[in-house]
């Protein structure tokens, strides 16, 4: 199915795509038919400068199992972080 | 039924070529047609949701090569270009496209393929997955179809929540206007369009007497013609593409 499920944030950073570095402005998180990801279903994340045009695009399509732990990832990985800033 | 036979000449032209669409725009489109005098039948090819692709290229010439002239319009042309699933995930960050703007380009693509002085003149419209309910819309609310083709066309049924600017109607509720006969292939496993989604179209369509042909297939999901992706049904797929080019020949091509 079609879920048309998309939530978009800004974000500050830079991604590589087949171009090389470039800035980050938005990022897209869609839960819907992946283009190559053997899924049905896939949590798709567009790591997009739109001012750049469609072609600046770092993308990733993850299972939600593997989306589940990228999230937990990332929110270790900052915590670890923050409290290392903290000392 | 036109068929092939390997002592018949055959050949096929296809290219990228431009028309005017929605709001007088010239966008580009992809055109596969048989070689020869015709008359043929056109059919309006609509991309799905993941973009105006190699897959719908393909499908572009498979109807050519069944004798069609097939005309795919980029109805993602406004939203920039690159590669298609780039582009995609641009239009499909924006909340899609808009109902109007696909209506626009598929107007203008029947009116190419109509001027063509190798048309009889009918015309079909054929979409999958978010294309299957636009060539709904389309043949409810564009006049010049004789045959439309809906596969799993999810979004055909919606709540009021899943109304938006770009889609503010459901296309349900213009059954009443449908101009010319549907065929409907859908998965008994689809989650959109869900069997009581189809149910309720189907409901609608005998309200309104309107001629119409529906497949519900056991074992199939969403995109069960899809042959590179997991939800692809290779039996269903082969009966699905018999039934479509039945009903095309019937109603596009009645005097063969």
């Amino acid at each position: 199915m079609c879920t048309g499920i998309v939530e978009t944030t800004e974000v500050k950073g830079s991604g590589k795509g087949p171009s090389g570095w470039f800035k980050l402005e938005e990022v897209n998180v869609s839960y819907d038919h992946p283009t190559d990801a053997p899924l049905e279903h896939a949590l798709n994340i567009d790591f997009v400068n739109e001012k750049m045009g469609p072609g600046a695009r770092v993308a990733v399509e993850l299972s939600p199992e593997s989306a589940r732990k990228l999230v937990d990832a990332i929110l270790t990985a900052l915590s670890r972080g923050e409290d290392l800033s903290k000392n | 039924m036109h068929r092939y036979t390997t002592d018949m000449y055959e050949g096929m032209l296809a290219e990228t070529t431009t028309v005017q669409g929605f709001n007088g725009d010239i966008i580009n489109a992809y055109f596969a047609r048989p070689l020869g005098p015709g008359p043929f039948p056109g059919v309006v090819v609509i991309h799905h949701m993941p973009g105006w692709d190699e897959l719908y290229r393909e499908m572009t010439r498979k109807f050519a090569h069944h004798g069609y002239l097939a005309f795919s319009p980029n109805i993602y042309y406004r939203f920039g270009h690159g590669s298609p699933d780039d582009v995609a995930a641009k239009v499909r960050a924006s909340g899609g496209v808009a109902d109007d703007s696909v209506l626009g380009d598929t107007e203008g693509s029947v009116r190419f393929l109509k001027s063509l002085p190798q048309s009889n003149e009918k015309i079909g419209v054929f979409g999958t997955c978010s294309s299957g309910r636009q060539a709904f819309l389309a043949a409810c609310r564009l006049k010049g179809f004789d045959a439309a083709v809906d596969c799993w066309g999810g979004g055909v049924v919606m709540s009021k929540e899943e109304l938006t600017s770009k889609r503010p109607v459901a296309p349900i509720d213009y059954t009443e206007d449908l101009s010319c006969p549907l065929l409907g292939l859908f998965g008994e496993e689809d989650q959109n369009p869900t069997p009581q989604h189809v149910h309720l179209l189907e409901e609608e369509l005998k309200k309104y007497g309107k001629n119409y042909e529906f497949h519900m297939y056991p074992k199939a999901g969403h995109g069960f013609f899809y042959y590179d992706r997991p939800l692809y049904r290779q039996e269903q797929a082969v009966d699905g593409w018999k039934k479509l080019f039945a009903f095309f020949e019937k109603y596009l091509r009645p005097s063969s």
